[in-house]
């Protein structure tokens, strides 16, 4: 009982990284129909550049306060990781609209081979520990056999901010001209663009949006694991599509959903089966899902037109 | 670092293409804009480097670098607007030749080329070790060349390979190292746990390895392209996982070693009676396994491009390039879309479980390591590069994008350049991952876009790659 506690939160804490990532895929796939390959190494990315402004916010401007920290990592993390989204999508996705089906995903696939190469041969190829941010836990109650159910305080920032963010962006998306805007895109992008809404800045936006909530994954990421290296995009960019997937690729709660599932299903089954073959859990999953169920839980099926 | 100065240039460039003249103040500003973003991108990931000392992280800061590469864009967009309003201009001028615009007259370039260029080719390749030989004036001064001969054969082995799944059939695999590793891991474990000769091993493993290309395809083939490709790389990382984590079969991480080695024909190439140099009366070296594994690739490599030529004839060849273009029109024609996707899925994995099985005798040692999604990228680099289906392209792309970071780490003057210690190998995967964007960008075609049609009625006419478009099945 208290071990299925413990898991719990660790896996509701995982799944909030996994679901502000899959918010990623699944807003820029609803718009365009492309599978942002290189969405995880954004992410990773991200955590790189919240480590190296921890560092410098840390040990140069000497800011003792880590909650002050973490809030300015976080802004500025969010800034320039939306910078580098945008910069992906005007270089290598807009060019290709309008080119055949397959090209933008090897496009995609080029961003990710260059994304994490390009950190690598910038910041050298060793794991970054950080120093410990937030180590206090809360004990929420003793088990008989003295295993105790413990919630850090990294679980409630992580969960926190993840909720906040959410519900800015779900007022975002549902309430404003911009996530009219999108919607309308979503819906028929040359329809919308008649209508007077400007398409590539809406899709730009999209990609902005997904690359700032990547870039609050990247930064809890760090504050939960405290080490991040170059190739830590891959797996959970994986993981986060196969929740976005999960969820039903173009549905943006459902991209919440799936993450929470994926992030519960990791923790359960590493605690519960064997931790090495956790990944194969997750991609099992993924092809699972894509070959059974492949509008997902909340998703649309899928009508092919001629 | 360059590519944002490049491909920004799509909007300014149009305009100053309706004014017809280089605007310079307007050149200078976007530059300027273009080099501001490119600092922004570089905080604080290129500015600041992160070192280790003890448990702790510190900061080196590299301003002087961003300062650098800033400039470099700065100067290339400009380059680039000059270029653009040049050609502009160049192209507002009536052309002498517009009228006369022949597709059929002349054989085209590609063809050209490909008259001469293909015999060249393959001259070469059958001679390069006694070139080598010749030009490096004994056989142990040859070994390094012969095995860059090697590694550039297997990719491009690897590479025809994933052109029939990618190239022609118009599926995007992004597991095809899958295969490669079951084919390496056959023969490892059917030479070690059974002794089975590698001649035994190499059919086995290329059905063993058809065979996981069927059961992995049948069920994910109703998926359409991007699907297709997210789930053939969750099966190659599967693949990889399991070969890690099931230790009791394939040793875990540590891998399979002491997997014997080749023979010719039956005969060792070892020193002593029996073998191969005193069969022959030779004197025994070391080489000569080289040069009989660099004619083995060669000849495994010729096989599989000599049978994708023969099957595009075939009317299997002909349902995959048409299943490329539009899988609607196919399935509406009666082609078994399901039947043509899993020969096309089963007959590139059994190529990449010769390939597989090539690799393990030639290092005599498998680790799942070598079978990351990383190696996948780079056939598929090579693919993309080479213009998904063209046969010739593909093996030119492999001798640039394998051989060319080896000749680069040759050159000294690189290091003199950049200082010492710089190795070009660790900006080879950049480098690719720049160029899969930039030929998607520019020529998503590939580098030979021509395209030599399958079959021909009475004439051969020259088809450019801009008049086929691909589908969206």
């Amino acid at each position: 009982m208290e071990i299925f506690v413990q898991q719990l939160i660790n896996g509701l804490t995982l799944g909030s990284i996994y679901g502000l990532i899959a918010i990623g895929y699944t807003m820029v796939f609803g718009i365009i129909g492309m599978v942002n390959f290189a969405h995880g190494d954004v992410f990773m990315l991200s955590a790189f550049i919240a480590l190296i402004f921890f560092l410098i916010l840390t040990t140069w401007l000497g800011i003792s306060s880590i909650v002050l920290a973490l809030f300015i990592v976080l802004i500025i993390a969010m800034i320039l990781t939306s910078l580098w989204g945008w910069a992906i999508e005007r270089i290598a996705y807009r060019p290709l609209r309008g080119s055949f089906r397959l090209a933008p995903l090897i496009s995609a696939i080029g961003v990710s081979i260059f994304l994490s190469n390009f950190v690598q041969v910038a910041q050298g190829a060793r794991n970054k520990p950080t120093p410990p941010m937030v180590g206090d836990v809360i004990v929420l109650f003793q088990g008989a056999s003295g295993y105790n159910v413990a919630l850090s305080y990294k679980q409630i920032i992580i969960m926190v901010v993840t909720a906040v963010l959410l519900t800015v962006f779900w007022y975002l998306v549902q309430k404003t001209s911009l996530g009219r805007a999108q919607r309308a895109c979503e819906q028929d992008r040359k329809m919308a663009a008649l209508l007077g809404i400007n398409v590539d800045r809406t899709i730009s936006l999209t990609f902005v949006i997904g690359a700032a909530l990547a870039a609050v994954a990247g930064t809890m990421y760090l504050l939960y694991y405290g080490v991040v290296s170059f190739n830590d995009g891959f797996v959970p960019g994986v993981k986060a599509f196969t929740a976005a997937v999960l969820g039903g690729i173009g549905s943006l709660p459902g991209a919440v959903i799936g993450g929470l599932i994926i992030g519960l299903i990791e923790t359960f089954w590493s605690a519960y089966f064997s931790i090495e073959y956790k990944d194969v859990a997750a991609f099992s999953i993924l092809a699972i899902v894509l070959i059974f169920m492949p509008s997902g839980i909340l998703g649309r099926p899928e009508v092919e037109k001629v | 670092m360059n590519a944002p100065a490049i491909t920004t240039a799509a909007n300014t460039g149009k305009t100053s293409a309706a004014e017809g003249h280089f605007d310079l103040a307007a050149a200078l500003k976007d530059a300027a804009k273009t080099a501001l973003i490119t600092l922004g991108l570089s905080i604080p990931i290129l500015s600041y480097k992160t070192n280790q000392s003890g448990a702790d992280l510190f900061l080196n800061p590299r301003w002087g670098l961003v300062a650098i590469i800033c400039a470099i864009v700065f100067g290339l967009r400009l380059v680039l607007h000059a270029f653009t309003a040049t050609r502009a201009y160049r192209k507002s001028l009536p052309s002498p030749h517009q009228a006369t615009e022949a597709v059929h007259a002349e054989p085209s370039a590609y063809q050209k080329a490909s008259r001469f260029g293909i015999p060249f080719f393959l001259g070469i390749a059958l001679t390069f070790p006694i070139l080598i030989y010749l030009i490096q004036g004994g056989l142990n001064e040859s070994r390094y060349w012969v095995d860059l001969g090697i590694l550039i054969l297997t990719y491009v082995m690897l590479g025809w390979g994933l052109n029939i799944v990618v190239g022609l059939a118009g599926l995007l695999d992004l597991g095809y190292v899958a295969f490669y590793a079951v084919g390496a891991y056959s023969y490892a474990l059917l030479s070690t746990t059974f002794g089975l000769s590698f001649w035994i091993c190499l059919p086995l493993a290329g059905i063993l390895a058809a065979l996981w290309g069927m059961i992995l395809g049948f069920p994910v083939l109703r998926l359409r392209g991007d699907y297709l490709a997210i789930v053939t790389l969750a099966f190659g990382e599967i693949v990889r996982l399991v070969l890690i984590n099931w230790t009791d079969l394939t040793n875990g991480g540590a891998g399979i070693s002491s997997i014997p080695r080749a023979t010719f024909f039956g005969l060792p190439f070892t020193a002593g009676e029996g073998g191969f140099a005193s069969t022959f009366g030779l004197e025994f070296n070391g080489m000569h396994r080289m040069i009989f594994l660099y004619y083995l690739i060669l000849a495994l490599a010729l096989l599989t491009n000599f049978v994708t030529m023969r099957l595009r004839k075939l009317p299997v060849g002909r349902a995959w390039e048409a299943l490329r273009e539009d899988e609607i029109a196919c399935r509406s024609l009666g082609i078994n879309t399901t039947n043509t996707k899993l020969t096309a899925f089963a007959i590139g994995a059994m190529f990449g479980g010769f390939a597989g099985s090539f690799f393990a005798v030639r290092q005599g040692f498998v680790s799942p390591e070598s079978f990351n999604f990383l190696e996948s990228a780079i056939i598929l680099a090579i693919v993309v590069m080479g213009g998904m289906g063209s046969q010739i392209g593909v093996a030119i792309a492999a001798i640039v994008l394998v051989g060319g970071p080896e000749i680069l780490r040759n050159l000294n003057f690189l290091q003199s350049v950049f200082g010492t210690g710089f190795d070009p190998n660790e900006y080879r995967l950049l480098l690719f991952g720049i160029g899969m964007v930039a030929m998607m960008v520019w020529r998503p075609r590939g580098l030979i876009s021509e395209r030599e049609p399958s079959v021909i009625l009475k004439e051969r006419k020259a088809i450019s790659g801009s008049l086929v478009k691909e589908g969206h099945g």
